[in-house]
């Protein structure tokens, strides 16, 4: 398969060039939206690569992301009411997501191996069904840290958790390089790289290999003896692990933890990132993933402003939305096309 | 005509109706109170439930595009409005503009779906998404600067972008001059009514004629249909046309009862309660009729009336009520999938 750039990302790449000129033109401050845009993009990246494993193994876009997204909130929610903070606090939170992460995944990889084929719209309503199951879950669930919950009247874990006293921006304050004007988060950046780096290795490993083959010709896998659920299997618990770690990336930049209806909100923005990355469905490559949620989250990035000076601030939602949901059609024609010719 | 039920058909009512009881006596309101509730959510939304039937017997699954259907209803109201026209040729305009606008739409979101044969139902709902968020662009960013204002009452007052509320009045006194038919505190008009019951008999009909016929045939399979000459590609196109035009004649319906109408949040996750309507009712995502969209209109909204109610009422908690509704309506959607989808795994 050729890595050479293609239209779309042009297009895309362009469309983000013409952003930053609009950007510049309307006086911003450019240095300041250039370091926004490391950050933003670590923020969202591993979320991104959440996908990777799904669709490198045949199983398709990664549309319950929900499911990993939950065990990293379980994990966080956990870290806080152990009060730990900092670098530690952090990583104990990623530690503690990956239990639930593995339960979760076993049987979200369950479900899916009975609907080979239709993965996507099983996935979109595991994810769906599964949020007010978690919502009665965090209404319920036993935290007693004061900080997690409700102020006063309602029970239950607040929306919100604030990080604050606990494990937000220790990447993004870790070891942030001056150029200039420009700030780079350095720490943030090596993070996402050495995740960034694990997943790659994965695939470099005897097991890895063997899940891209399963990807790649289900039937003759299947006829040299591997056990193709059992590599489903292992690609979907990866990916909700990967899932996990990448919300706590998130909460951990953004400085809360969002609960109930929130992580519904993420799965279609990372689907659609590692489209624009240039994967078309069938391999997704790290350099997919990066490339895709710069691209991705830098539009975002720059077009909230942009539209806060033209009096419409609702319309950078709304446009990253139609963007968001218009890739994915375009990807689901063009994985039709080339699967007919 | 008299049939065997099938046992797999009954399961999933079966569990609506012991789940509504357990809720109707934990939520200790009055039967006439939940039996008004019912009626009015059932007459609100039938039209969008049998809006479903066409594509799933045409084998195209769950179709989530119907809410495309519902925001044309929801933009000629407001285009018409933006007119100045009320009254009752207001509200015969916005139904005409609205039924030909859903069968243009309908035509092209048929094509996109024979582009996509087998992933008919996940490209539906992105399609949804996509023409949600384009509805929402016109509204918020188009009124005022490239769509001429007429009418400065709909917009906000920086004068670009609608507002969230519109007052739908003058069209609903039109229908309720003509009769209203009460249940409790509800009103309805008969006229409403009347669109109700003829659609049902519509789909009921339809689906016994030389066309009806081909549906179920191209339902069954593409290929023998296609080798006995019928065009698989139109059909299925019809069969679209044939849903967005019921979901846009359906929240027709559902406004003029209201009265107003959120222009931003009023047509969101519409698709998916019809669906749940749907699959309540006994249908899978291969066969449904009309006996389900009725059946199951009732149970689910019963269940959606009752469920906050109990929560509150047993665990003081409403919220707890409502989790388990969404948890509901989702996750019947999800089981369909899984069960359906599997049984067709095996028969392969």
């Amino acid at each position: 398969m050729d890595s050479k750039i293609k239209l779309p990302q042009i297009i895309i790449t362009a469309f983000m060039a013409g952003l930053f000129v609009l950007a510049a033109l309307l006086g911003m401050d450019i240095p300041e939206l250039i370091s926004g845009s490391f950050t933003k993009f670590v923020m969202n990246g591993v979320l991104v690569l959440a996908m990777i494993p799904m669709i490198n193994a045949g199983v398709g876009m990664n549309f319950g992301l929900p499911v990993g997204i939950v065990a990293g909130l379980l994990g966080m929610c956990m870290a806080i009411q152990l009060r730990m903070t900092g670098i530690a606090g952090f990583l104990g939170a990623v530690a503690l997501s990956v239990v639930p992460a593995v339960i979760l995944g076993l049987i979200y990889a369950k479900i899916l191996n009975m609907v080979k084929g239709k993965e996507d719209i099983a996935a979109i309503f595991i994810g769906y069904s599964f949020i007010p199951i978690m919502n009665f879950v965090w209404t319920v669930a036993p935290f007693t840290n004061r900080e997690m919950l409700y102020p006063v009247g309602a029970e239950g874990l607040r929306p919100k958790i604030s990080l604050e006293n606990y494990f937000g921006s220790v990447l993004n304050e870790l070891f942030v390089l001056k150029l200039g004007k420009i700030s780079v988060p350095l720490g943030l950046l090596l993070a996402y790289a050495a995740v960034c780096l694990l997943v790659y290795g994965f695939f470099k490993t005897k097991s890895g290999s063997v899940m891209l083959a399963v990807g790649e010709n289900e039937k003759f896998c299947q006829l040299s003896g591997i056990r193709i659920d059992r590599v489903r299997t292992t690609a979907i618990v990866l990916s909700t692990v990967i899932g996990a770690a990448g919300i706590c990336v998130y909460a951990q930049t953004y400085g809360f933890v969002e609960l109930y209806n929130a992580p519904l909100s993420h799965s279609f923005p990372a689907v659609s990132a590692i489209l624009i990355g240039g994967c078309i469905g069938r391999q997704a490559k790290i350099s997919h993933a990066v490339l895709g949620t710069y691209l991705y989250q830098t539009i975002y990035l720059l077009s909230a402003p942009i539209a806060n000076a033209i009096l419409i601030p609702q319309m950078s939602e709304i446009v990253r939305m139609i963007i968001t949901n218009g890739i994915i059609l375009y990807a689901f024609l063009k994985q039709e096309r080339r699967r007919r010719q | 005509m008299m049939k065997k039920v099938r046992k797999d058909e009954l399961i999933v009512p079966v569990t609506f109706i012991v789940f509504s009881i357990l809720c109707f006596f934990l939520s200790g309101i009055s039967f006439m109170f939940l039996a008004e509730q019912v009626a009015l959510r059932f007459i609100r939304n039938i039209i969008l439930v049998l809006a479903l039937i066409f594509p799933i017997m045409a084998g195209m699954g769950l179709n989530f595009a119907v809410v495309i259907g519902t925001t044309i209803t929801q933009a000629s109201f407001i285009i018409v409005l933006n007119f100045n026209l009320t009254g009752g040729r207001g509200a015969a305009l916005v139904l005409a503009v609205s039924l030909v606008a859903a069968a243009g739409v309908g035509c092209v979101i048929g094509r996109l779906l024979n582009k996509v044969r087998g992933r008919e139902m996940v490209t539906s709902i992105v399609v949804g998404f996509l023409a949600n968020y384009i509805y929402q662009l016109i509204f918020v960013a188009g009124f005022g600067t490239v769509i001429h204002v007429f009418n400065k009452k709909l917009v906000l007052s920086t004068g670009i972008g609608v507002k969230n509320m519109v007052d739908l009045k003058t069209f609903k006194e039109v229908f309720d001059n003509l009769g209203v038919f009460r249940i409790g505190e509800a009103k309805i008009s008969m006229l409403l009514l009347a669109m109700i019951i003829v659609c049902g008999f519509f789909v009921f009909y339809l689906m016994r004629t030389p066309l009806g016929q081909k549906i179920r045939a191209v339902g069954m399979s593409e290929e023998k249909s296609a080798n006995i000459g019928i065009d698989t590609d139109r059909i299925r196109v019809i069969v679209i046309v044939l849903s967005t035009v019921l979901a846009a004649l359906g929240q027709f319906v559902y406004l003029q009862n209201i009265g107003s109408l959120n222009v931003y949040t009023e047509h969101l996750d519409t698709e998916k309660f019809a669906c749940a309507a749907l699959l309540a009712g006994g249908a899978s995502i291969r066969k449904a009729g009309v006996k389900n969209a009725f059946i199951g209109g009732v149970l689910l909204h019963t269940l959606f009336v009752l469920s906050p109610l109990a929560g509150r009422n047993a665990f003081a908690n409403a919220s707890l009520g409502e989790y388990f509704r969404s948890f509901v309506a989702y996750g019947i959607i999800a089981f369909a999938l899984v069960v359906n989808l599997r049984l067709e795994r095996k028969g392969e």
